[in-house]
């Protein structure tokens, strides 16, 4: 062998290893290394989408400005909504789903490894097949267009006489691919949950993490369904002609409706439940005390995850149904307030008489309860229909769904983030910028959505992409904008946090929060197999027992 | 904790009404000035009291909890009492937001019936009102006059009420009817009839616009609604009825428009145009705005629209006429003839 051949070799090899490391990810079936991939990929979406909201709201600054033109307005509110629900929040919860519940539950894997990777890919697939729209949306002249349709996408806007072109059915492909993703992924979630608990873990000793995404995987199976349904519909509809929306050959636009919110209600609880999951796993290890209440949380999950099948027409208040259907709506969308209620009661209780350390997962918890104690409170008023005839696709409803979807979901999100970064990086992040995260985002976020009800009020509707100056509206828009760059600064401390952190954070040993789960028990990071030994447990906080064999859980509960 | 911003958007919920109460043409809800937007607005300050409340109560036991629970250095390294719930409590906090709840659910469906069930007394005013890609036909049956954008009401005696019943339709996607002092939104449909309603008890010009996101052009698709005094609003009527008017001074400007494809989206009572697809002009200078409200109406607008739409609203249907410059200022004379 010549010298020559051993330098080549040498300069291959750190190649090589590269592209060993990209196969190992690609082709991975661990449920930890998909939960990581279903994070980063969300956070690049977060990205995206957080560019289509500042571009909006930079439009929006001043009235009559000129910044982008209407048609690009108008493809920004569509991506930027479809992007944060579908390709943001969904799989950052199912990353975290998949990363912590067979850990929290003790068990190896999820029970269908191969169909995780699958799901896992449909819904990327399903994310970039949306944005290829960019390029392609208009068919084969050249000249793309993202979807224009708004996110709920009413027909008969929908229709090939008003959406010309492709970037409808790119939104429908998208949403219908990434939606197969979804089903695998809750199939994968039920069965782990439902088969694979460790000995001793009865239902009954399931962490409040476990029951939640039991509850969240058994409602996307029901409400993703009507919506896959609907986009099968639309694709006839603008392909084989046929005409279940198609209004100009006598289909219906309310029936779209009635589709597309059954799905799309539950959907909110389907991302809001999750979050519970999050401030339920958190809130007691940082106040030092159990949860209070543990069967009455299961009980009030379930209930909303029921009643929540039962008031998706409250999106429909002004589209002239009778008034019987108006008051039933009413009703039911105000009952799933107590179940709501019981749960923000018992995280009060938790707090109560413990002794509060706020770390950052603790402050995003606590936020989490501030904001979605007033999301509530404007949900309340949204549900009184005839006040809804008038707050409805205005600004108002825009400020109460981020109230819920940012202010709570978002928080919940960033607090699991700082809670489980140290078992899934094996380091610490840094506190400190964990905490300017926090109040950046805090500030950023109460300057956009508090002062974005107002103009609500004022009557300013949603999805214009300018408005007439003398109404009232601007300083409210303009101070909204500045929260905006708040926003944009905070989530750079926070990227740069977790980049940083991830090399040069300290070692964070197996369990840093002096926590109670299952996860706490094993390395950090987790060995591949998990458990040396599958753990087995007599009470909902096993660290707990072993920690205070004076004192378990297992003699109360 | 973010307890400025907490309570900047309930004082800015109570105040707003205070800080624009002198500023004209704001489509405040809080602003009603007509029947249903007067009911609604009690019932949504039932509703802000009754969550202020709820929201003061539990604000405050969880600035009490943050406050007092919090771990202190000085403390030793025990941990805390473990409570794991308490039967009652949780009783509590179950029953009673079932109780508030009853409540608030009988004062809505109160006012939802109210509102949905009211019967058209002898006196009322019928009006269609047909959403277009972006502006808005109105057409009362009973008086035979049409007209656009601009929608012309009698204000409504309480002893003699005249209340406004509008049927709305949809020529193509969804739109939504909102002027926000005079009542909620409802949505116009296609191949569906809605209807509201409205009994004002003020006169004045109210702003409003669509709602309901209906394609490039539905930030431009403004509205405004002028309640009339009763003679007013009989005068208006009178001359709505009459057919278009032109002398030979503007024969030529009447020419060009009939003989380009003007005539094939818009009408002129009384003369060869009968379109349906844009706004009947037949007293296009009784409005005080074109282009759905998108500018006002003087002649360089008229002719800035009829030259670029897109200028004004881009993405809107009404083509660029390409007229020569001696045709156009002709054309825009003719129009401004339509009183």
């Amino acid at each position: 062998m010549s010298s020559e051949s051993i330098a080549l070799t040498a300069v291959r090899e750190p190649s090589r290893a590269l592209s060993d490391w990209l196969y190992s990810w690609v082709t991975t079936v661990d449920h930890k290394r998909l939960g990581i991939l279903y994070i980063l990929y969300a956070i690049l979406f977060l990205i995206i989408g957080g560019i289509e909201a500042t571009i909006m709201r930079i439009q929006l600054i001043v009235p009559h400005n000129h910044f982008v033109s209407p048609q690009t307005f108008n493809q920004m509110f569509t991506m930027h909504g479809t992007t944060m629900i579908f390709f943001v929040v969904m799989p950052v919860l199912f990353g975290f789903a998949n990363y912590l519940i067979p850990l929290i539950i003790g068990a190896r894997d999820m029970a269908f490894p191969r169909l995780n990777a699958f799901s896992f890919w449909l819904t990327a697939f399903g994310g970039f097949l949306l944005y290829f729209s960019f390029i392609g949306g208009n068919g084969l002249y050249g000249a793309g267009g993202a979807p224009d349709v708004g996110w709920f996408a009413y027909a008969p806007l929908t229709a090939k006489t008003f959406s010309m072109g492709h970037s409808t059915d790119f939104w429908t492909l998208s949403l219908l691919v990434s939606g197969f993703g979804s089903i695998g992924t809750a199939v994968n979630l039920v069965v782990t949950i439902v088969c694979l608990r460790c000995p001793g873990m009865s239902l009954g000793k399931m962490p409040l993490l476990a029951w939640l995404n039991l509850v969240m995987g058994a409602m996307v199976l029901i409400v993703i369904s009507p919506l896959t349904a609907a986009q099968v519909m639309l694709c006839l509809d603008r392909f084989l002609g046929a005409h279940f929306f198609d209004t100009q050959a006598g289909g219906s636009a309310v029936l779209w409706m009635h589709f597309f919110w059954i799905f799309g209600h539950p959907e909110v609880y389907v991302l809001v439940i999750p979050g519970f999951a999050f401030a339920s796993e958190i809130i007691p290890v940082f106040s030092r005390k159990p949860i209070f209440g543990y069967p009455i949380m299961v009980a009030a999950t379930v209930a909303i995850g029921f009643i929540s099948m039962s008031v998706w027409a409250h999106h429909m208040f002004t589209v002239g149904m009778s008034s019987y259907g108006n008051t039933f709506f009413a009703l039911t969308t105000m009952i799933i307030s107590v179940p709501t209620g019981i749960k923000i009661f018992n995280w009060l209780g938790t707090m109560w008489g413990g002794k509060l350390q706020f770390k950052t997962p603790m402050l995003f918890c606590i936020g989490f309860l501030f904001q979605f104690l007033i999301a509530g409170l404007t949900g309340i008023m949204l549900s009184a229909a005839p006040f809804n005839w008038q707050l409805s696709a205005s600004y108002f409803v825009v400020a109460h769904f981020h109230y819920v979807i940012v202010g709570a979901i978002l928080f919940t999100i960033f607090g699991a983030f700082y809670y489980w970064f140290p078992k899934m990086s094996g380091r610490m992040y840094n506190e400190k910028l964990g905490k300017l995260h926090f109040w950046l985002f805090v500030i950023g976020f109460h300057l956009t959505f508090d002062f974005m009800h107002i103009p609500g009020i004022l009557g300013m509707p949603r999805r214009i992409y300018t408005y007439e100056p003398g109404r009232g509206w601007e300083i409210w828009n303009l101070i909204v904008t500045i929260g905006v760059f708040f926003q944009i600064v905070a989530i750079l401390v926070f990227v740069g946090n977790l980049l940083y952190s991830m090399f040069k954070g300290d070692p964070a040993g197996n369990d840093p929060w002096d926590a109670w789960t299952l996860e706490w028990s094993t390395s950090s990071p987790p060995p591949e197999y998990n458990f040396a030994r599958i753990p087995a447990v007599r009470s909902r906080r096993p660290l707990w027992d072993i920690k205070h064999p004076e004192d378990p859980d297992w003699k109360y509960e | 904790m973010s307890t400025t911003g907490g309570s900047l958007l309930a004082a800015s919920l109570f105040s707003v009404r205070s800080c624009f109460a002198q500023a004209s043409q704001v489509p405040d809800i809080f602003k009603p000035a007509s029947t249903p937007a007067d009911s609604i607005h009690r019932l949504s300050l039932f509703v802000l009291i009754i969550t202020a409340l709820i929201f003061a109560v539990v604000f405050c036991l969880l600035a009490y909890a943050v406050g007092k629970f919090r771990h202190r250095a000085t403390e030793d390294g025990r941990e805390p009492p473990q409570v794991y719930g308490s039967n009652q409590m949780e009783l509590a906090w179950t029953v009673v937001p079932v109780l508030i709840v009853l409540v608030l659910f009988f004062a809505t469906a109160r006012v939802i019936h109210s509102v949905q069930e009211a019967v058209p007394p002898p006196g009322a005013i019928q009006v269609t009102a047909i959403g277009h890609q972006f502006w808005w036909e109105f057409r009362y049956p009973a008086l035979g006059v049409v007209t656009a954008n601009e929608l012309h009401i009698p204000v409504s005696d309480p002893a003699h009420p005249t209340p406004t019943f509008v049927k709305l339709l949809s020529a193509d996607t969804d739109h939504s009817f909102w002027v926000p002092q005079l009542s909620g939104k409802t949505d116009l449909i296609p191949n569906r009839i809605n209807s509201l309603w409205i009994d004002p008890h003020e006169t004045g010009m109210y702003v409003g616009q669509c709602a309901q996101y209906c394609g490039t052009q539905h930030a431009k698709m403004l509205l405004r609604v002028y309640v009339d005094s009763p003679e007013q609003f009989s005068n208006w009527v009178a001359a709505e009825k009459q057919p278009a008017q032109s002398t030979d001074a503007v024969a030529v400007g009447r020419q060009i428009f009939e003989k380009t494809a003007c005539t094939n989206c818009h009408a002129i009572s009384g003369t060869v145009a009968n379109g349906r697809f844009g706004p009947d002009l037949t007293h296009l200078m009784s409005r005080e705005t074109i282009a759905s409200g998108a500018a006002s109406n003087t002649h360089e607008n008229l002719k800035l629209w009829i030259r670029n739409p897109d200028s004004i609203k881009p993405g809107s249907l009404m083509p660029a006429m390409n007229l020569n410059d001696q045709d156009l200022e002709a054309v825009t004379v003719y129009l401004e003839s339509l009183r």
